[in-house]
């Protein structure tokens, strides 16, 4: 298991919250972006702990509310607590996650086991999600949201997006 | 009367990312460029995520039927505590610039500070937002380089921005009665700590941007005890309309 996982006994409420997406990144569910923190279950009743990405993170309050209607739809009485600490960061993005992010167009943050020549003044080395070339640049720390900066590939000259690194 | 103090000591803090949110908000849509009008918005959205965790636990910690809201939007001037730099205008870009550095660079050293607070919940806030605070610094001193180190024009204009707004700095590092028991209880920042830090992390910023420091005297500046400047009615008047005019009214 990898760094920040948790394991979710119940399968039913596992396939529940599988199903429930970040809005503004609709291809990951919020158990492969590391959202879901914890999941206590007591008979029918279910207490789930999640966290933001960002502490601004507008998608909170409607992905709080999908999770509430997925899990109680299968049965449950699900109380939702939003919580701090430990805070969240880009390496609980699942393996699986990362993936289909940079499928999905958005650079993924690499892994903290990555060796330290990738980071250069601060800057992660990005490849380009349309044609691979590490032979890019940042354009903006901030992007369309608040967990995206905006890189160029100065092969491909595409602009794309790039899920900011929080450590 | 503890709990009181950390109240305040929240509203202080609370007010200093709200304030400084809102005048960045006014830019939305009317930034030079799309990538600094995104930028500008996005660091007010993080602002007011910061100020949402606050006002919660002030609003815990009050009880009775006090909410984020009600502290966001019911108080009256006299009852802000931010200190004076965050509420001066959007005069031009070298001030929205410089605004934010001199702020984010404080930002940054309290958060930091605040890391290792003996309160549990404004430590889990302090942590998860200086790792947002760190991108608003990247941002806003590399503009300071930029263009303080840029054409003859943006020079003279960041220079007269830094004129302007430099004397406001000592208010962060002037004790109020409230910041010495939040210290004095492991709770709250040791200003005294980090004021030296302050001055060598801005002032190198500074002449890498080729600008000069400002030799004026420190101004008079109290808005920590809700002493304000006349900019902080006219944000109030915009940023409580909607409450003002239509009491209690929920999205
Ligand atoms: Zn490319």
């Amino acid at each position: 298991m990898q760094e920040g996982e948790i394991h979710i006994e119940h399968k039913e409420i596992r396939e529940a919250l599988f199903s429930v997406t970040d809005p503004e990144i609709p291809v990951l569910s919020v158990l492969e972006m590391g959202i879901v923190r914890d999941v206590q279950v007591e008979n029918s009743k279910v207490h789930i702990k999640i966290t933001p990405t960002y502490s601004g993170c507008p998608a909170m309050d409607t992905i709080a509310q999908d999770i509430k209607f997925a899990v109680d739809g299968k049965g449950f009485e699900t109380e939702i607590e939003l919580v701090l600490a430990p805070a969240w960061t880009t390496d609980w993005i699942t393996v699986e996650g990362r993936k289909k992010l940079e499928e999905y167009g958005i650079a993924a943050p690499l892994e903290s086991s990555l060796d330290k020549r990738a980071l250069i003044d601060g800057e992660r080395i990005v490849k380009c999600t349309n044609c691979g070339s590490t032979n890019t640049e940042v354009k903006s720390q901030f992007g369309s949201t608040a967990c995206k900066a905006l890189f160029t590939c100065k092969d491909c000259l595409e602009p794309f997006d790039y899920f900011k690194c929080l450590k | 009367m503890e709990k009181d103090n950390l109240y305040q000591y929240l509203l202080m803090l609370g007010d200093n990312s709200m304030i400084l949110g809102h005048r960045l908000s006014e830019l939305c849509g009317h930034g030079p460029t799309l990538e600094t009008d995104i930028a500008l918005t996005n660091i007010s959205l993080d602002l007011f995520g910061q100020v949402r965790s606050y006002f919660q636990y002030a609003a815990k910690l009050k009880g009775g039927d006090s909410s984020e809201d009600k502290i966001a939007f019911l108080r009256y001037e006299n009852q802000h505590k931010n200190v004076l730099l965050v509420e001066q205008p959007n005069t031009d870009l070298a001030h929205v610039f410089t605004r934010q550095f001199l702020f984010d660079a404080f930002h940054k050293l309290l958060l930091e500070d605040l890391k290792t607070s003996k309160d549990e919940t404004i430590q889990a806030i302090a942590i998860k937002s200086l790792k947002e605070v760190d991108y608003h610094l990247r941002f806003s001193a590399q503009w300071m380089k930029r263009l303080g180190d840029g054409t003859e024009e943006s020079h003279a204009k960041m220079q007269t921005a830094l004129n302007h707004l430099y004397p406001y700095v000592y208010e962060f590092f002037r004790a109020t009665d409230v910041e010495k028991d939040m210290k004095s209880q492991g709770i709250g920042v040791d200003l005294e700590k980090i004021q030296k830090s302050y001055f060598m992390m801005v002032n190198d910023v500074i002449n890498a941007s080729t600008l000069t420091i400002p030799e004026t005297k420190p101004r008079q500046a109290e808005g920590k005890i809700g002493r304000h400047s006349e900019q902080l009615g006219y944000i109030l008047s915009d940023f409580q309309y909607m409450q003002r005019a239509y009491p209690d009214m929920v999205w």
